[in-house]
């Protein structure tokens, strides 16, 4: 596999643009319960906190704060920016759908239609070192998740 | 500065090392004979773990093909020959050193070595406490208001176990910091070091800077004090000739996989007349003279630290690497590579947006070099070199303090050893230059 089907176009983007990102200076939006999750992996140092506003079943809000290789900003960033809209139930969807696809090994291929711009990440799953940065964010989704609804 | 003890006359008489040596260096050594993601593999990776030469491979297949069996246990053919050529291992190890023979004990690694240290002093506090042992013990034992002294750039393994005691025991824990050049502030280290110190720790040469410690100041100063001192040899005894007599620490800890040799076996030098009355780390077989159901007496060292069944083949395999280096002449590889670790610095130095760690391009390093790339994380550094086949580490090398201290998470450092050639440098250094392109940073 070559190192471009890894770093997909959008994964470079994503990385610059880190949709989302600045979660210190970011207030929830009102009358929205969050949760709030902040996830570390020892091994490379990256981190991410990440913060999920949910009102009325529905995701109004991710906002994170964090560093990291290319590949761990940028699924942040699509995370954030696809989450936004989806109900609760909808979301857990994708981060399962998601985690099942990054941990196959390359197994299973990414359902576009369900992971949109997030199928880009699937060439991680054949880079055991990187599948989690990959996850880091969504692992911390699913938690702050768990928590506001 | 540097402490390198000159090298044996004979050595001196062989050629500086060139391209055309490693080479046939190369030959000896297998696994740098492969194409990695369709490049032939460039492997600057020595400073995490270091390949093996065949003669390495062949020593350790040769013992298991005639020779294996338990030692200094049964009367057995196999096992007196097993016995003789682990303790021949054990005289060659210690030669490689320049130490005696007792005072060079088998570990797993160094970071065995250093806690096999730490757990024994604080074990001396007990047994003085209870008036067991050498009456020398009460020396050893530390107390609250005792200090242990060790550096800002020191790896984790010779961090941690002194943390560790510091905690057993009540000492305080204190450390000379670094200096923006990457070398240690030794005007610090005057103050630091002072009559309430028992033990200083620090590496010869860092894993991460590259820089190579004033050992015989830093003992000077440890001598002052009346403190024991603790040598991490870990990035040395490799790289270049050494002498643990020479520099007079009171102990030295290397791991053998960094020098040409398995996983799995390490040293630990130290001084007979503390080995001998240090209580041991690990209790069990083949340490004890007499055992009641009440208690056991120990052998002297090296036996005292080396508890239950060892690690045979690795010893001997240990003895093949250090003979390989000897053959090669220590000094003549610690020269090449310097030379690599230069071209390495000047060559990062001309990249825009990469910053160096420790000493700049000219100032004395061993054979590798940290650096940050601007904008990019070291993560994905390492990745687009692995895509052109070349193998080098990413993250905080087991130093988060020092990277903590240079503002930084995560580095990429490349680490030569003898069969290194400049072309790898120059290939290492062609990929970096692509890096930042690539990321669009
Ligand atoms: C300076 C230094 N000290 C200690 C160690 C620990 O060695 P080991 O993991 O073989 O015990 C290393 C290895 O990375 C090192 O570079």
């Amino acid at each position: 596999m070559s190192l471009d089907q890894l770093y997909q176009q959008i994964i470079l983007d994503h990385s610059k643009v880190r949709h989302g990102s600045g979660l210190a200076g970011t207030d929830a939006p009102e009358g929205a319960t969050t949760g709030q999750s902040h996830q570390l992996n020892p091994v490379c140092g990256d981190e991410v906190t990440l913060r999920v506003a949910v009102a009325d079943g529905k995701v109004t809000q991710v906002s994170w704060d964090g560093a990291g290789c290319s590949i761990s900003m940028a699924s942040a960033s699509v995370l954030s920016e696809m989450a936004e809209g989806m109900t609760v139930p909808e979301l857990h969807q994708v981060i399962d759908s998601f985690r099942d696809v990054l941990r196959s090994r390359g197994k299973i291929a990414a359902d576009p239609e369900l992971l949109g711009d997030a199928a880009a990440f699937e060439g991680v799953a054949r880079y055991a070192a990187r599948v989690k940065c990959a996850m880091i964010s969504w692992v911390a989704a699913e938690d702050a998740l768990n928590q506001a609804a | 500065m540097a402490v390198v003890s000159t090298p044996p006359t004979l050595e001196r008489a062989l050629p500086v090392m060139d391209n055309a040596e490693v080479l046939r260096i190369r030959n000896d050594f297998p696994v740098l004979d492969q194409v990695v993601n369709g490049h032939p593999l460039v492997y600057l990776d020595s400073g995490a773990t270091s390949q093996n030469p065949l003669s390495v491979i062949e020593a350790e297949q040769e013992f298991y093909e005639q020779r294996n069996a338990a030692v200094h246990r049964g009367a057995h053919h196999l096992a007196v020959e097993a016995t003789e050529v682990f303790e021949d291992a054990r005289q060659t190890v210690a030669d490689f050193i320049g130490a005696e023979y007792a005072e060079t004990v088998w570990t797993s690694n160094a970071t065995e070595g250093l806690n096999l240290l730490s757990y024994a002093f604080s074990t001396a506090g007990l047994w003085a406490a209870q008036g067991r042992g050498d009456a020398g013990l009460k020396e050893l034992a530390l107390k609250p208001g005792d200090e242990i002294v060790v550096t800002e750039m020191e790896h984790h393994a010779n961090l941690i176990p002194w943390q560790e005691l510091a905690f057993r025991t009540g000492a305080t824990l204190r450390y000379i910091p670094v200096d923006d050049a990457g070398s240690l502030r030794m005007d610090v280290a005057a103050e630091v070091i002072g009559n309430r110190t028992r033990v200083l720790a620090f590496t010869h040469a860092s894993n991460v800077l590259g820089t190579i410690n004033p050992v015989t100041d830093l003992v000077g100063l440890a001598r002052r004090a009346g403190a024991l001192v603790v040598l991490d040899a870990c990035q040395s005894a490799p790289h270049l000739p050494l002498d643990v007599k020479a520099l007079d620490v009171d102990f030295a800890v290397f791991s053998g996989h960094k020098m040409l040799a398995p996983t799995g076996i390490g040293v630990l030098y130290g001084k007979q007349e503390l080995l001998d009355i240090l209580p041991p780390f690990l209790t069990g077989g083949s340490m004890i003279t007499t055992v009641t159901m009440e208690r056991a007496e120990y052998l002297p060292a090296p036996q005292r630290f080396e508890a239950g069944t060892q690690r045979i083949s690795q010893a001997v395999a240990l003895a093949a690497a250090a003979n390989y280096l000897t053959e090669t002449g220590l000094a003549r590889i610690h020269e090449w590579e310097a030379g690599l670790g230069q071209r390495m610095v000047a060559g990062l130095e001309s990249i825009p947006g990469i910053r160096v760690l420790g000493p700049a391009a000219g100032q004395e390093r061993i054979g590798l070099a940290a650096f940050d790339v601007d904008g990019v994380h070291a993560h994905d550094v390492g990745q687009f070199l692995d895509s052109r086949g070349i193998a080098v580490r990413v993250g905080h090398h087991c130093a988060q303090p020092l990277h903590r201290k240079l503002g930084l998470t995560a580095t990429t450092r490349a680490s030569a050893y003898l069969y290194n050639t400049t072309d790898d440098v120059d290939q290492f250094l062609d990929a970096v230059a692509g890096v930042r392109a690539y990321f669009r940073a």
